[in-house]
């Protein structure tokens, strides 16, 4: 593992979502369905028990017509890093081994045949990222024969989540190999969602890599830097319209969002009222 | 031996303690989980080898190009393809979905024979032969007995080559009832003979480079037009810092996305833009030389506008304040590039011709006719020259019979087909149709008043469905003669949605046929053939296939290659040439006996009376549902908000300060109740509407395809009637008067 580290440059997979440009469309989501096997039910309105590896989220400013606004939230598995590489809130609970961090790729993995239910991961995920099978899944008949080969079904008894499309790594892993090539290139290794997202409001690569368009937008800290709870904040955007959800947790997530407008922006890391950002990082300030 | 009582009780209670503290109940359970963790029904794909199929996706207008991956010979994803003039990559939720109405259950797998009662779903499987048989028996006994009037069709609204097999077909047989569904296009189509003398021709809007959009009602980001391309659009318009202003009551996803949401009346779209227009005129901030080059009627327009249309006047009836609407009109006669586009919500219903003329009137008045970021008219397809259909007698006489629909006659004389009507005429107690043909329509879904359209096709003795789904049309037929789905055929696809060039799409098969369907183009060939003489004689193809080829001839090679086929400028400029000769095109009217008239007219009232009805109930589209004559699939319907489906209850939104004031709390069952019928939904409180009006999603409570569909929510048709706007004769009801009570 060590020389590994050593001979290639880590990657850090993520993406950031342009939330002015999202329109709440849901061809994320179904781009995932259909890429993943994510199964469904006759009734999918109880949401609770709906699987959605990447779900929309729609909030609003709080205010009475007509001085209501919008906004949807795309959400797919944050890929947490914790308060070090590793640490995710859902791997750290883990007692199978079953979800595990790649400090590879930085992608938090799910592994079904080792999941046995237990659900502790689902109780630590501040995202509600990851979904149980509480049934085995069940396709009309003849419908089976769109599943995709690269991705295997799963079954009751078993928690899933977004994987980044990690096969689509492996793909395009091997497809560089093929071409010896040691990196892969930015264009080969997308998500569904990224790709289908007829508004491109979704943009992913390595955040490690400043040639990669989702670096540049995100401009991420290379400095370790610690809020006023002493909790480190890893990877901290320094553009002033991006922000990560719940933040302030320390999860460390890599999927960013970017939006122009404040209430927004607030309501994805929970401001209490007259909170200003520059409070949570007033011990840094200090320094 | 002796077993005491506390001796028995030792030994269960230490047994049972053994057993807790050793391995095997863990173990046993374990072993149990994942025993039936491997049980058979969990699928294993197969893998295969991997290929992708360049196509075009027909499940709307939109046109967009997508690739088909496929693993072996079976389909596996779809996704966009890159480098498309329409989509660029980006793909809707629907054409993701498309694998799941492809190997769905809602599939209508073989030729079918109805056995019982019409609509009760007792079907009997035949063969393609005795299918054909069947049809062509009927169809020659009408002709027989000199009545070929009496067949009617209902098709697709399109340009290509199926739409114009069937309106072949029928000039062939002898009629002249060939319905093609109406929407949006079709109200363009009328206003745009009206002001610049193109026929049969389309709006082209460079949505992408104008930068003050002002949209009245259209649904941009909910499915408007070619829904992909739109969003791309707005994506654009963001980075350019362009500016988006939604006209309408409900604060639907574009609303909600605009830059600003302006709330007004519902129907009161045309008196703001004449407002906007007579306030832009009196100011001078027209362009001058633009409308005194190329514009007529600028005198006449004004004293109209002047007349009728003062802003004061206006704002009063659509509910906004009279300074709002100044404003807006100088932002928009400022603008470097302004941009006014119309039609409501997908555009799947026809627009009001006044509304549809006075939105263009503004375009034309800031002299947007044909520049970059303005609208252009577009003339027709042409591509389709096949030798003109021989008649017998038989159908020469059929021929002379007026449509029913009265469409082409002097009441309506720029429409060329208005359903709305037939149905109307049928409703009425006309009998003279005594059969039906019915291609990728779903009327009996998708028409307002759906009992009444219901019992017109209980009346109609014959009737054929040609639908690829069990859907509510084909439930109400006597024969379903099935077609392949968009991914197991050919079809050319001219796109008319708006694009600024015309472009058309190559559907091609991306699998084999699943099951015993034929090709529409195919059955209606056979179907020519199989009776015969003048009728046979009009269809000299062998197959649809080589119909198509042919009609395509040297761009075959193209389009096979490319998978599109942009029409070259030449022979775009030579139809629009043979326009100009008969019309006046490269002149726009804005006003002359006809328009006025039509600007004069008191608009349609709305069915119910404001008294008993005290609100007033709006269909809205969203892109999370589809509407049109495909039914969602189920990765559609497992993206709808429980804001509005739960369970089998679909919701009705109404503003949430109103709501509390009726006494309705979130989620509530309620019965609301039109003119035309009563249905049982429950109340979402919404902070994004404005009071007085009630909304309901297009798209739910199908009663056919599988049960993934049907059931859920209620068809907002049932509730609403269709109100015919006297200019165009198009239906464009907006909504209807309703009431709620408590359920």
């Amino acid at each position: 593992m060590k020389q590994e580290h050593t001979q290639h440059r880590s990657k850090r997979y993520g993406m950031v979502i342009d939330l002015d440009k999202c329109t709440g469309c849901g061809a994320c989501m179904v781009a995932c369905f259909s890429e993943n096997n994510v199964p469904f039910k006759k009734d999918e309105t109880d949401k609770r028990l709906s699987i959605t590896w990447m779900k929309v989220y729609r909030i609003d400013n709080g205010r009475d017509f007509p001085n209501n606004q919008v906004c949807y939230i795309p959400r797919p598995c944050q890929h947490c890093a914790g308060q070090h590489e590793g640490h995710s809130p859902c791997v750290s609970v883990c007692p199978a081994t079953a979800t595990d961090y790649s400090r590879e790729t930085g992608i938090v993995s799910q592994i079904y045949t080792r999941c046995f239910g237990c659900r502790y991961c689902m109780g630590a995920c501040p995202y509600h990222a990851r979904y149980f099978n509480w049934w085995d899944p069940v396709w009309p008949e003849g419908m089976e024969k769109y599943l995709s080969p690269n991705v295997s079904p799963r079954m009751r008894g078993v928690v899933e989540k977004c994987s980044f499309c990690f096969h689509r790594y492996q793909l395009a892993r091997d497809k560089a190999y093929a071409n010896r090539r040691k990196d892969v290139k930015e264009a080969d290794y997308q998500t569904a969602c990224t790709q289908a997202c007829p508004a491109g409001a979704i943009t992913f690569g390595d955040l490690n890599n400043p040639g990669h368009a989702v670096h540049q937008i995100v401009k991420p800290n290379d400095h370790v830097v610690k809020n006023k709870a002493g909790i480190s904040i890893i990877g901290k955007s320094q553009n002033p319209n991006v922000f990560r959800m719940l933040e302030r947790l320390g999860t460390n997530t890599k999927v960013y969002y970017l939006s122009s407008r404040e209430w927004v922006r607030k309501a994805g890391d929970n401001y209490i009222a007259d909170e200003k950002p520059e409070d949570m990082f007033a011990e840094q300030k200090k320094h | 031996m002796k077993l005491s009582r506390r001796c028995f009780l030792s030994f269960v209670v230490g047994g049972a303690a053994g057993t807790a503290l050793s391995p095997l109940p863990w173990k046993l359970t374990d072993d149990l989980s994942i025993w039936s963790q491997n049980w058979s029904w969990t699928p294993v794909p197969p893998d295969g080898e991997y290929t992708q199929v360049n196509s075009t996706c027909t499940l709307c207008p939109g046109g967009c190009g997508i690739g088909i991956r496929k693993a072996g010979k079976r389909a596996v994803k779809i996704e966009g393809l890159a480098g498309h003039p329409v989509n660029d990559g980006g793909v809707c939720l629907l054409g993701l979905s498309g694998l799941q109405l492809l190997y769905g259950p809602a599939r209508v797998k073989t030729p079918l024979k109805r056995t019982g009662k019409r609509g009760g779903g007792q079907w009997q499987a035949i063969s393609w032969k005795q299918a054909i048989k069947e049809v062509t028996e009927k169809l020659k006994e009408l002709r027989k007995k000199n009545q070929p009037q009496s067949l009617a069709s209902i098709g697709p609204n399109g340009s290509g080559t199926v739409s114009a097999l069937i309106s072949r077909f029928m000039k062939a047989y002898g009629s002249s009832n060939d319905m093609k569904m109406a929407s949006k296009l079709d109200s363009d189509e009328q206003a745009l003979f009206l002001t610049q003398g193109i026929q049969n021709g389309m709006v082209g809007a460079d949505v992408e480079n104008a930068d003050f959009i002002l949209s009245f009602g259209c649904a941009v980001l909910d499915g408007y037009g070619s829904p992909v391309r739109m969003f791309r659009a707005n994506s654009r318009w963001k980075e350019n810092s362009a500016t988006l202003i939604q006209i309408e009551p409900r604060q639907s996803n574009t609303a909600a996305k605009a830059d600003q949401w302006l709330p007004i009346n519902p129907g009161g779209e045309a008196d703001l833009a004449l407002a906007m227009a007579n306030i832009i005129i009196k100011e001078n901030l027209y362009n001058s030389s633009f409308v005194s080059d190329n514009c007529d009627g600028l005198n006449s327009f004004v004293q109209m506008l002047y007349e009728n249309y003062m802003p004061e006047d206006a704002a009063r009836r659509i509910g906004i304040d009279v300074q709002t609407i100044i404003d807006l009109a100088h932002r928009f006669a400022t603008a470097a590039r302004p941009l006014a586009i119309n039609g409501y919500g997908k555009g799947q219903n026809p627009s009001n011709l006044k509304e549809t003329l006075a939105i263009h009137a503004l375009n034309a008045l800031v002299g947007n006719i044909g520049k970059k970021g303005g609208i252009t008219g577009l003339s027709a397809y042409d591509y389709i020259r096949w030798p003109k259909v021989v008649t017998d007698t038989v159908a020469a006489a059929g021929l002379k019979e007026s449509r029913l629909d009265g469409a082409g006659t002097n009441a309506f004389p720029h429409a060329k087909s208005l359903p709305n009507r037939f149905f109307d005429k049928l409703s009425a107690g006309n009998t003279s149709i005594q059969a039906l043909l019915v291609a990728e329509a779903n009327p009996c879904y998708s028409m307002p008043d759906t009992a009444k359209i219901k019992r017109v096709f209980d009346s109609i003795p014959f009737i054929v469905s040609f639908s690829s789904f069990m859907d509510e049309t084909a439930m109400m037929a006597d024969l379903i003669l099935p077609n392949h789905t968009f991914l197991e055929r050919y079809e050319d696809v001219p796109v008319k949605a708006g694009l600024t060039a015309p472009i058309v799409g190559l559907c091609r098969p991306a699998v084999e046929p699943q099951w015993d369907t034929l090709d529409l183009g195919d059955a209606l060939i056979r179907i020519a053939q199989s009776i015969g003489g003048s009728v046979g004689a009009a269809f000299p193809w062998k197959n649809y296939k080589t119909c198509l080829k042919q009609t395509l001839a040297d761009q075959w090679k193209d389009l096979e290659k490319k998978g599109y086929w942009m029409p070259s400028q030449s022979l775009q400029a030579d139809a629009d040439s043979k326009n100009k000769a008969g019309g006046k095109s490269g002149r726009y009217v804005l006003m002359d006996g006809t328009l006025e008239t039509i600007y004069m007219a008191q608009d349609a009232p709305l069915e119910g009376d404001s008294r008993s009805y005290s609100m007033l109930l709006m269909p809205y589209d969203t892109i999370r549902i589809t509407s049109l004559q495909i039914g969602a699939p189920p990765f559609v319907m497992k993206t709808v908000p429980d804001t509005v489906l739960k369970g089998q209850d679909g919701f009705i939104e109404i503003n949430k300060k109103e709501a509390t004031e009726m006494g309705f709390k979130q989620g509530q069952a309620v019965i609301v109740t039109t003119p035309i019928g009563e249905a049982r939904v429950r109340v979402h409180l919404s902070s994004g509407l404005a009071p007085g009006v009630i909304a309901m999603p297009r798209g739910l409570g199908h009663t056919a395809y599988d049960d993934y569909l049907a059931g859920k929510g209620v068809n907002i048709n049932q509730l609403i009637g269709p109100v015919e706007d006297p200019a165009s004769g198009l239906d464009t009801a907006l909504g209807i008067r309703a009431k709620l009570a408590k359920a």
